[in-house]
């Protein structure tokens, strides 16, 4: 077991299905039994990142026989990494229950059910260190979306939910593929092949899988990347695998959206880190150039097609592939094989920065969904930037506490979207300059996308029939603010996450080969 | 410098650098507080605003005698404090805060004019509803202001400065449900945030270089030798070296913040803000911040340059400060709006306070700054207290005869006119820009700035003669009667005066004061500074130039009583010049149909290859796999007992569950899948135990 003799990974895995189990049966209470299941899943989450190893290894470790035969293994365990997406997955998830008290009208212990079983799919990644397993749980999660987008989603939903699934599908396959050819690839007469991350990035670094590979498949290496990334690269995502994302984000119920955005979207940067990169580093310093293309059409591009949207939804899902498209760049930029010291020194600052992004953006993404989801809960489903206007008048707080939402997400120096993209540039500057400075586009059009929304909202003389829009009560309120100062407070005191990822981005780096 | 002190590893900071960081906290926090404060505690939020900027005020004062305690004839005072923010892999990012000369004028200009504002802003807000809001954001912009300018990091710097930025948009977009103050608002941000993604760009590239952004820290900073030399052996392209690029990228941050060429446009849309606003952070702060920048990273933009030389970067600052400031001078002759016209005569004086950087160094420019943040200030809040006592009119030909109306208002608003038009001898704005003028007729590449920056001095003459004469002269064509304005109002505008005039003693050629301070040189007394060769010369040239442009203003302008609807004499006299000039030489108009049209274009073409390209293929597989699925459907009809591959039996299964999805039965189907999902995992977990 682990160092504090307690399956705790597996309990905080287990618990939300438990949850989830409750709340299938209590029908109009499940919102409750949901949010003490999420709320208990924080707290146990924020214990473990509190236990992480100092060394930034990974820590609390579970490991049980399943099917060796098969390679199969129980397999858990957490660094920094891991630890801070379990945060994030559970402090999104109590958020998206939160968000979701006046939308639920229709079967909502069902609604509340496979809310918590995403939860569990996504705890579940986050932690499991053998391909088999891990996919279980990478599948687990998209099941739930699906159903939630297909029967709690806007007018055009079904479409919406089938490309999603469709589109998934299609990367998990490619991901499937590889890493069967990988088992079969690694099996030798006289042992079973492996599916364990950590025993193939040993193999990958010391050379032995690609030579494994060879000698079994033939030069597949390469492909076998390409299948892997284009896993990840449709859950991210990266252009143009990205087409299913605006649509999902639009027609799924904001606080579904929410959840995909905050802690969907992780996975599959989460698997770029923990999976991609440490066993296909050297295919993908090879592939370096298209890929930074590839992000750097995602950051700017991203930013222009939100400026091109009317609807508030579809606005924030671009900036939202934008945002991400930072994660990316700043992956793919640090791919450089034999980094001398200065830019070991900007590999760490690259990788820094992508982790706090991911954290950053999925903290206000989902914010600002939140946001969105309460505007139209007040205005019985609009959601259009034209369909606003003047509501700082009427709404003053909700009007600020939005607005500070929204400067995070602009990445305002003193709140939390700053530093992640200020290390990423730092790292990535200075490892590939060029894409650094097409990127930095991104920065300003995602400027004008989000001032422009809030011209159309917020600001202007107020229609008569918004005069009396409500603003925040008092539960709102008190709701929000710990999510608005946890804003503030990462973008003054990145330590926090910073002083706990920083070895495991060391730790990290040390291992990869490219 | 204070080397011996600086390379001591136990050097302490003295007391008053220890809490320095007091004097930008102060205000911040009672912007926090204010925040917290419900619409009706006026006096409240008024009293902690202006309480706290004494604070830090007080503070500045001390830091400046400490400063001036500690200067010597051959050092000067540089303290500063450094702690880390955080580590990334094994390198740190460092933050700190310096008092040094610079910082020290800085500081006491920042909240003394801060502070007579908000005073002002008293009386001038009184009667707003938003009145505890717009304390808390000047409050925050006061706080962010005084950050900037005690930044020993380029990090905490550009920290500081987008924080002013976001406040500068807060308060342009003040009056948000006028749709044209929120336009603006955005203009200014975005303006803004063009010129700095270059900044950012040029701090991860000095990041990058010298693994440090500190300014100051022990002979190890980015603005001391080994990091200079270092920047300095390496090219950049354009024959520039690394030191001189990064300059540029941080240079053009400068140029968005104190609406430089080409980034100047919305400045004068800045106008939208309540006047102190526009006084403050329009005029004498924030907008100066940008040449603030350049002179706290003066270093990097001058090394290599020989002595007495210039430096390609430098070059650069010069041409374009030069440009600018005859390019906005000309547009201000040609404009009716009392704070539209000021608007362009302070782009055209950062233009000018940018030249003398470059030409003269750091005391140059920055001798201008201060004088001009002064006068600038003075004249907004004149031209504040006139559109209040003109009940909210800002067309100055439905003004005019003000000066018997106003008679207070009259005699600071002259002053401030004439300190800006550079009268000789009596006021500070003559000394300054001299100062300028004196740098450029020196300067060894062209004398193309010396000749633009004199025509720049007489135009500035005219169009602020032309504004003086339509609002205080002739009779009132205004609807109702000026009143003049409180005393809250009226006391920061005499006291902004008496600077206004006094302010040229501390930076004459006969006691240069203000530059030895700034350069660490000796300051004696002596009516021998005018003797030097050619400077009798240029100093009775100005005089003649700033003469001819009063003369000129009053010939065409001078008690003439034009109807607010009458064509403008010089309209009259040269139509061909007025209307470019009128319609501000076409530059929004340029903007909007290249930058703004390319943006708006370019945001169709990216959403329209998302809906048809991107999503075209994505169709077109859906479009294939549906007929595959056809296709199959068709074969397991012929032949039910037919062996299928394993595609088909994906997807016919995968089908079957849609269909049942869509068939009602859909809450039991999901109550038993959830439940399996939920068993399997249980089954699987005890499975595994060890």
């Amino acid at each position: 077991m682990n160092v504090l003799g307690f399956p705790i990974l597996t309990l905080l895995t287990v618990l939300p299905l438990i949850g989830a189990a409750f709340a299938l049966f209590s029908g109009r209470h499940a919102r409750i039994v949901a949010l003490f299941t999420t709320l208990a899943c924080v707290l146990i989450a924020l214990f473990i990142w509190t236990r992480l190893p100092a060394d930034g290894s990974i820590g609390l470790v579970e490991r049980a026989a399943w099917a060796p035969s098969l390679g199969i293994e129980y397999h858990l365990g957490v660094d920094g990494l891991g630890g801070l997406m379990l945060v994030l997955s559970a402090i999104v998830t109590l958020m998206a229950v939160d968000a979701a008290q006046h939308r639920v009208h229709h079967m909502p212990g069902l609604f509340f059910g496979l809310v918590l079983t995403l939860e569990a799919g996504l705890f579940g990644s986050f932690t499991a260190l053998n391909f088999f397993h891990w996919f279980l749980f990478w599948e687990l999660s998209l099941i739930p979306a699906f159903f939630l987008i297909k029967l709690w989603g806007g007018p055009k939903r079904g479409p919406a939910a089938t490309q999603f699934f469709v589109y998934t599908m299609a990367g998990s396959v490619a991901l499937l593929l590889s890493f069967l050819a990988i088992f079969f690839a690694t099996t030798s007469k006289n042992a079973p092949g492996t599916m364990d991350f950590g025993q193939l990035a040993q193999m990958a670094a010391s050379g032995q899988l690609a030579q494994m590979v060879t000698a079994h498949l033939g030069p597949v290496m390469p492909w076998l990347a390409i299948g892997v990334l284009a896993g990840f690269a449709v859950k991210v995502p990266l252009m143009p695998f990205h087409t299913w994302l605006p649509a999902a984000y639009a027609e799924a119920p904001s606080p579904v959206t929410m959840l995909l955005t905050g802690a969907m979207s992780k996975m599959g940067v989460y698997g770029l880190l923990r999976i991609a990169i440490p066993i296909f580093g050297p295919q993908i310093a090879a592939m370096r150039t298209p890929l930074l293309v590839l992000a750097a059409a995602t950051v700017v591009m991203g930013a222009w097609a939100a400026a091109a949207q009317t609807d508030l939804k579809r606005v924030l899902a671009y900036s939202s592939i934008n945002h991400l498209g930072y994660c990316l760049l700043g992956i793919f930029a640090l791919a450089v094989p034999a980094a001398g010291a200065a830019q070991q020194a900007s590999q760490a600052a690259a990788l820094n920065g992508v982790i706090l992004q991911m954290f950053n953006h999925g903290l206000t993404a989902a914010a600002l969904f939140w946001f969105v989801s309460m505007m139209q809960f007040r205005s019985g489903g609009l959601r259009g930037i034209n369909d606003f206007g003047g509501l700082r008048k009427p709404a003053p707080v909700f009007a600020g506490l939005m607005g500070i939402a929204l400067f995070s997400s602009l990445g305002l120096p003193g709140l939390n979207g700053f530093v992640g993209e200020f290390l990423i540039f730092r790292g990535v500057f200075s490892l590939s300059w060029m894409s650094a400075t097409v990127s930095v586009l991104g920065l300003l059009v995602t400027a004008v996308v989000i001032l422009t929304v809030i011209q159309k909202v917020f600001s202007g003389p107020v229609p008569e029939h918004w005069a009396a829009f409500p603003d925040l009560h008092h539960g709102e309120r008190m709701a929000l603010a710990p999510v608005i100062g946890l804003l503030f407070l990462l973008g003054l005191v990145p330590q926090l996450i910073v002083n706990t990822i920083n070895p495991t981005v060391q730790n990290l780096l040390a291992h990869w080969r490219f | 410098m204070q080397e011996s002190a600086a390379f001591t590893p136990q050097f302490a900071a003295s007391a008053i650098t220890g809490i320095l960081w007091l004097i930008p906290v102060a205000p911040m926090v009672a912007s926090g507080l204010i925040a917290l404060l419900k619409q009706p505690r006026r006096r409240l939020a008024a009293g902690l605003a202006i309480g706290s900027l004494s604070i830090s005020l007080l503070l500045s004062l001390v830091a400046l005698c400490h400063v001036l305690t500690g200067w010597t004839h051959d050092s000067a005072v540089r303290e500063f404090v450094n702690f880390t923010w955080f580590r990334f892999g094994s390198s740190t990012v460092d933050l700190g805060w310096v008092l040094d000369p610079l910082a020290a004028i800085m500081l006491v200009m920042v909240s003394f004019v801060g502070l007579l504002i908000f005073i002002y802003s008293v009386g001038y807000m009184a009667h707003d509803e938003n009145f505890t809001r717009f304390f808390c954001f000047l409050s925050l912009f006061a706080g962010a202001m005084l950050g900037v300018v005690i930044s020993n990091s380029l990090l905490l710097l550009f920290m500081c400065w987008e924080i002013v930025g976001l406040t500068s948009y807060l308060l342009i977009g003040f009056w948000y449900q006028k749709p044209s103050a929120a336009a603006a608002a955005k203009k200014a941000f975005v303006t803004t945030r063009v010129g700095d993604i270059f900044f950012l760009l040029g701090i991860v590239w000095l990041y990058s270089q010298t693994g440090t952004l500190l300014f100051y820290n022990h002979g190890v900073g980015s603005l001391e030798g080994l990091a200079l030399v270092n920047l300095l052996s390496q090219h950049a392209g354009l024959g520039l070296s690394a030191a001189g690029a990064i300059g540029l990228l941080i240079f053009a941050g400068a140029v968005g913040k104190s609406g430089q060429l080409p980034l100047h446009v919305w400045l004068p849309d800045a106008m939208e803000g309540p006047t102190p606003v526009s006084a403050l952070i329009h005029a004498a702060t924030m907008v100066a911040a940008g040449v603030f920048l350049v002179a706290r990273v003066y270093p990097l933009m001058s090394i290599g340059a020989a002595p007495h030389g210039t430096t390609a970067a430098l070059t650069v600052v010069t041409w374009v400060g030069a440009s600018t400031a005859v390019f906005a001078a000309l547009i201000a002759v040609a404009q009716n709006d009392i704070k539209r016209i000021l608007a362009y005569s302070t782009i055209s004086q950062l233009g000018y306070m940018m030249a003398g950087l470059g030409l003269g160094g750091i005391a140059v420019g920055m001798f201008h700054l201060i004088t001009h943040a002064f006068f600038k200030a003075l004249l907004f809040l004149g031209a504040g207290s006139v559109i209040h006592g003109c009940h909210d009119e800002q067309d100055i030909r439905r003004m005019g005869g003000l000066r018997s109306d106003m008679p207070l208002t009259f005699i600071t608003y002259a002053i401030g006119m004439l300190a800006l038009c550079g009268f000789p001898i009596f006021f500070s704005g003559f000394w300054s820009k001299d100062g300028i003028l004196e740098a450029a007729q020196h300067w060894d590449i062209s004398k193309g700035p010396f000749y633009l920056l004199v025509f720049g001095a007489l135009l500035t003459a005219f169009y602020m003669t032309r504004q003086v004469c339509y609002v205080f002269f002739g009779y009132n064509r205004g609807e109702k009667h000026a009143h003049e304005s409180p005393k809250v109002m009226t006391l920061p505008l005499a006291i902004l005066a008496f600077f206004a005039i006094v302010l040229g003693v501390i930076g004459t050629p006969a006691w240069p004061w203000f530059h030895a301070f700034l350069e660490n040189r000796t300051a004696s007394f002596s009516w021998r500074g005018f003797a030097e060769p050619g400077l009798g010369l240029l100093m009775l040239g100005s005089s003649f130039v700033v003469f001819a442009g009063l003369g000129l203003g009053w010939w065409l302008y001078g008690n003439k009583t034009p109807k607010p609807e009458a064509p403008d004499a010089l309209e009259k006299s040269a139509p061909w010049l007025w209307k470019p000039l009128r319609d501000r030489l076409y530059v929004d108009e340029l903007y909007g149909a290249t930058v703004i049209a390319f943006y708006a274009w370019w945001a169709r073409v990216a959403d329209w290859l998302d809906r048809r390209i991107w999503g075209g293929i994505v169709a077109a597989v859906t479009w294939l796999f549906g007929l595959w699925a056809q296709l199959n459907r068709l074969l397991d009809i012929d032949w039910v007992d037919g062996g299928f591959d394993k595609t088909c039996e994906g997807l016919s299964s995968g089908g079957g569950l849609l269909s049942r999805v869509e068939g009602g039965r859909v809450q039991n189907y999901l109550r038993i899948l959830a439940a399996a999902v939920v068993a399997l995992v249980a089954i699987l977990l005890w499975s595994s135990r060890p």
